[in-house]
């Protein structure tokens, strides 16, 4: 497919790996984090690791939806299923999460739920619109790339006046989160976790541009390299981080100007500001409670947020005994450090939710059986 | 979560702001609510069923041309 194969190709892979060692300076490391589950997907499904010297180490950030949604948000739409007449629409990701009392989605839909899975918020707009005498619940989730849609959705049930559809918003922002990354103890004082620079995310920057990084570029003297998906995109934009870390600069460059701009999508962005506003405080998993990460819907929409609607019980986050996510969302562990890890938890059977989603880390080192090598080369 | 595809633009239908794209000649209705000035030919970025943005050709090519470059330099 167009846009796709081109950034694929082996040789440019090979070319760009002999570039890269070219630059390293031999007596230092280069630490860099990739936001976005996509990257760390793209490095381990295309073997870019292995492309890498050994003082290159990628840090895998928290930047996967589905992993960062602590289980208090499922325990509540679980809650909703069994307490309320609702049809929850739920995009696929989220089905298999595990909840607290080893419930999930696609158990509460197995006991007689009703869970649809839907590809689209048009989906569950059509979905309300055929079901009139019943309440439909859409369950959104991801970053800034996901928002728009569903403030979409919102607006065209405003206009429309239906009454039966619900937005459960867990939206959640970018900048935030890394800010909180950057800021936080592993980081600062611990020193366990080293970052020298960020690959910048690819979709969320579409909808947001390139701006909102250049406040932590300079407040936290790490460059970011805003980088597509595909393996040559990764490592251009490597090559671009090792440029600016040899060179003392910590600036923001744009690797994916074929699809972002510093700007961003001002329409989407408009869109998403007319519906939604910052929820003072939101959890994490594996960051905890961070200050206007997450966004909530509007007075002016309350008719169609579901935590209006319905009398939804705060639930109290528990994380399942053992699991390490928390850590791995935050850089601190690898994968490979939890016990859980390819015994009891599996893609087949996940214990932690960054082995459910495919962007999770851990389903990337199980899914690409990378973990055998990153051990014994990187320890 | 993030993940989307480049699509190409098949049909505009701007009554309802849909368009069909074509993936791999697989055919599909997504919503135009997110973009302006697409034209028939074009390549979005498609998410969840929606244009999210245009994908710059010239950007593509420029940025291919670097990686390129960066191999002819490594053979000289």
């Amino acid at each position: 497919m167009k846009y796709i194969e081109e950034f694929r190709s082996g040789d440019l892979a090979k070319q760009l790996s002999s570039k890269i060692r070219q630059a390293i300076l031999p007596d230092r490391q280069y630490n860099l984090m990739e936001f976005c589950g996509g990257h760390t997907h793209a490095i381990f499904r295309y073997g870019v690791q292995d492309l890498m010297p050994d003082q290159i180490k990628f840090v895998h950030g928290p930047g996967c939806p589905v992993c960062v949604l602590p289980t208090g948000r499922i325990d509540q739409a679980i809650h909703l299923l069994e307490n309320e007449d609702v049809i929850l629409c739920s995009y696929g990701d989220l089905l298999r999460v595990p909840a607290s009392h080893r419930q999930s989605l696609l158990k509460v839909k197995a006991t007689g739920g009703d869970v649809r899975m839907v590809y689209s918020t048009q989906d569950a707009l059509k979905i309300a619109r055929e079901n009139p005498e019943r309440q439909i619940v859409f369950f959104a989730i991801g970053f800034e790339t996901t928002t728009p849609p569903t403030a979409v959705a919102i607006q065209q049930a405003y206009a429309e006046g239906l009454k039966n559809f619900t937005v459960f918003s867990n939206h959640v922002l970018t900048p935030a989160a890394i800010q909180n990354i950057l800021e936080s103890p592993e980081v600062r004082e611990i020193g366990n976790v080293s970052i020298d620079g960020f690959f910048g995310p690819s979709h969320v920057s579409a909808i947001i541009g390139s701006r909102p990084y250049e406040f932590f570029a300079e407040e936290f003297q790490r460059p970011v390299v805003i980088a597509g998906f595909e393996p040559l995109d990764v490592m251009q934009s490597t090559l671009m981080l090792i440029h600016q870390l040899n060179e003392g600069r910590y600036e923001v460059e744009n690797e994916y100007s074929r699809v972002v701009t510093r700007d961003g999508n001002i329409k989407a962005q408009q869109l998403v500001a007319s519906v939604f506003e910052l929820r003072p405080l939101f959890e994490w998993r594996g960051l905890g409670v961070v200050p206007y990460s997450a966004l909530r819907i509007k007075q002016q929409f309350a008719d169609f947020d579901c935590e209006k609607r319905f009398d939804i019980p705060q639930t109290r986050s528990t994380e399942i005994k053992g699991c390490e996510c928390p850590s791995i969302l935050r850089g601190a562990k690898r994968p490979s450090d939890c016990k859980l890890f390819g015994t009891v938890c599996t893609p087949e059977n996940p214990m932690g939710s960054c082995m459910v989603s495919s962007e999770g880390a851990c389903a990337a080192y199980w899914s690409y059986g990378r973990f055998r090598q990153t051990d014994t080369i990187k320890e | 979560m993030c993940l989307a595809l480049p699509a190409k633009i098949v049909a505009l239908n701007p009554d309802d702001d849909t368009a069909i794209v074509s993936l791999d000649d697989i055919r599909k209705e997504i919503s135009m609510a997110l973009v302006d000035d697409v034209e028939i030919g074009d390549y979005v970025l498609l998410h969840v069923g929606y244009a999210l943005s245009k994908v710059n050709e010239e950007e593509a090519l420029r940025t291919l041309a670097l990686f390129a470059e960066m191999g002819n330099n490594e053979a000289s």
